[in-house]
């Protein structure tokens, strides 16, 4: 079982002056897996990512990672350590060309110095040629190529979202955490992303997923953790999460019940 | 296969380019040596402020940091030259020694003013870097008691020139024919630091370590996210960018010769740091040219206005310092209006990718 699983929760808890953001939440994610996160708005999903980043620090609870503990970590050491993570509102380098974003997501896996910059020697030619190359091929993983050479800011909104995630997945994680990257794309761009997804997953790399659009969720999780008012209220598969009465409750209040879906 | 397209054979038209700006910078001294040997002399200068621009382009420009102590580093640079290379303590180094140290301690002081520093940003920065400045001019022009250090507000006379061996820098001499004065042999020494200089501000932005920068500038928080450690690569920039300066401060002091606390104060920092944002932040061939702008231009006024002046109404009604002042500050207001990007900003640096299809 220890080999399955990914990433443990164990009653993480974070609270803002009164406002109790997380209350004891717990889970698992195992290897391989698309692992689902939604709540209403201000559930905490957030929260819990900034938490598991090293972006705030748990007032209790740990996590841990691969097999080791993960508190206490600043968020480059949890970067280092293998998670990677976009942000709700994107956050990419503006004024730096979409490959310039991939090229800094490669930071975390190079080694030159000041002295190999200064010196250009072979080891750092041969580290810049590769850096370059790898997110090259990134941006063509998620499909950007077009526009390496264009500023991050001038790229549209679906692209953007993208190139976040070939920035995210140039640090070579072993867990992805997107923090709802369908937000703001139409139709066609969600099933793109889905396909995305998908890809990734099938070449390695578990996800963890924050995500309001609900369609995307249920296709594409294969276990949902569902937050409310920051406790866990459901977790399961996404077809039992759908008819869970608290998570109905939930999103729609006490007496309606879900449509369901065909 | 990959080797045909790693090749970068760079064209015909740019060499020729390198070679007239390689000629017409050879020719400058002499050229500017007609006007007079003051001109020689500012060329000079021009130099050492871009050099101080540069470093500090990198902790202002690159990593977003925004500095208004920075002539601290030049000031200890500067001061680390004059006291071991002057009859003040009768040390007499020889400049290839000095710099080296000049710019190592001012490295050290670049660490001292990052390390508490390193969770400010913005305005806040700028008053803490503004305050070490302070403080180290303050040190200079105080540390005279109990024990005579920098001589206070005297300043240290009679610095060592340049000399390698026997060669010495101030004399005028004749070398293949061609006979060169003092401020011009200096101008050469200095071009080719200055293009030392040039070349590793290009390389250094161009590594692992710029995009680093570039990435704290950008965004700090999705830069950890992405495992950059802000922390050290923050210091880092402290840290490169006050070398520069250091290096700068020994270069002033050896053509100077003189140091005296006033030349490091608030303005001076301001006015460096004019030079990187008038440029144009993060883009070297930007600074560069803000730098030769902010010194040569008040230079020029320096020289035409009460000309300009008796031509205009028979006497002069400015004296040539106020107006210099005035026309200064109505430049900058003009161009950070029209051009608030700086006058040459940083275009996308396109990259030759290795992976894109060949066109036949």
């Amino acid at each position: 079982m220890s080999q399955l699983t990914l990433l443990t929760a164990k009653g993480i808890t974070k609270r803002f002056g009164g406002v109790q953001a997380l209350g004891d939440v717990s889970f698992t994610i195992n290897h391989g897996e698309i692992y689902g996160l939604i709540g209403p708005n201000g559930a905490g999903k957030t929260s819990l990512f900034n938490v598991l980043t090293g972006i705030y620090t748990p007032d209790a609870g740990s996590f841990t990672f691969d097999g080791e503990p993960l508190d206490r970590l600043k968020p480059n050491e949890v970067a280092e350590r293998g998670i990677a993570r976009t942000f709700q509102n994107i956050r990419l380098f503006q004024n730096l060309s979409a490959l310039e974003n991939v090229m800094i997501g490669r930071h975390v896996r190079t080694k030159a110095t000041v002295f190999g910059a200064v010196f250009r020697d072979k080891a750092t030619v041969a580290e810049e040629a590769a850096i370059e190359k790898r997110a090259y091929e990134l941006l063509e993983y998620v499909g950007v190529a077009k526009r390496a050479n264009d500023l991050a800011k001038h790229l549209a909104y679906g692209d953007q979202r993208r190139l976040e995630i070939a920035r995210a997945l140039a640090t070579e994680p072993k867990l992805l955490t997107l923090d709802e990257p369908a937000a703001g794309m139409n139709a066609t761009e969600t099933q793109a992303l889905k396909r995305l997804l998908e890809d990734i997953r099938r070449d390695g790399t578990t996800i963890l997923l924050i995500e309001h659009d609900m369609k995307l969720v249920m296709n594409v999780c294969d276990r949902v953790l569902v937050l409310d008012y920051g406790k866990k209220i459901a977790e399961g598969s996404a077809a039992e999460v759908q008819n869970d009465p608290k998570v109905i409750a939930a999103y729609l209040g006490g007496e309606v019940t879900l449509e369901k879906r065909a | 296969m990959s080797n045909q397209h790693r090749k970068k054979s760079i064209p015909p038209k740019v060499w020729a380019g390198v070679v007239l700006v390689a000629i017409a910078l050879a020719l400058l001294p002499f050229v500017a040596a007609m006007v007079g040997q003051a001109w020689v002399r500012i060329l000079n200068f021009a130099m050492i402020y871009t050099m101080l621009a540069l470093g500090l382009n990198i902790v202002v420009g690159f990593a977003g940091l925004l500095d208004l102590g920075y002539i601290a580093f030049y000031a200890v640079g500067a001061y680390v030259y004059a006291l071991l290379a002057s009859p003040h303590f009768g040390v007499h180094l020889p400049f290839w020694v000095i710099l080296p140290m000049g710019a190592g301690l001012a490295c050290i002081f670049g660490v001292l003013l990052g390390a508490p520093t390193l969770k400010l940003r913005g305005d806040y920065l700028a008053i803490v870097t503004l305050g070490f400045g302070e403080i180290i001019r303050i040190f200079l022009n105080n540390l005279n008691a109990p024990v005579n250090v920098t001589n206070g507000p005297q300043g240290v006379n009679l610095i060592d020139p340049f000399k390698i061996g026997s060669f010495s820098f101030t004399r005028p001499e004749t070398l293949l024919g061609v006979s060169f004065s003092g401020p011009q042999k200096y101008y050469f020494m200095l071009l080719l630091l200055t293009i030392g200089v040039i070349v590793l501000n290009l390389r250094l932005q161009n590594s692992r370590l710029g995009r680093a920068w570039e990435a704290i500038r950008e965004d700090e928080v999705a830069a950890r996210a992405m495992g950059i450690n802000t922390r050290n690569v923050k210091l880092l920039a402290f840290a490169m960018g006050a070398s520069f300066g250091g290096i700068a401060g020994g270069l002033f002091s050896a053509t100077q010769q003189f140091v005296s606390p006033e030349s490091f104060g608030l303005f001076e920092s301001i006015i460096v740091l004019a030079m990187v944002v008038l440029g144009g932040m993060g883009h070297i061939p930007g600074v560069i040219l803000g730098a030769l702008l902010l010194t040569l231009l008040p230079e020029v006024l320096r020289y035409t206005m009460e000309p300009l002046q008796m031509a205009l109404f028979g006497r002069v009604l400015l004296d040539a310092e106020t107006i210099r002042l005035l026309v200064f500050g109505i430049a900058l207001v003009a161009i950070m209006l029209y051009r608030p990007a700086g006058l040459w900003p940083s275009a996308v640096r396109k990259r030759e990718l290795e992976v894109k299809p060949e066109t036949p």
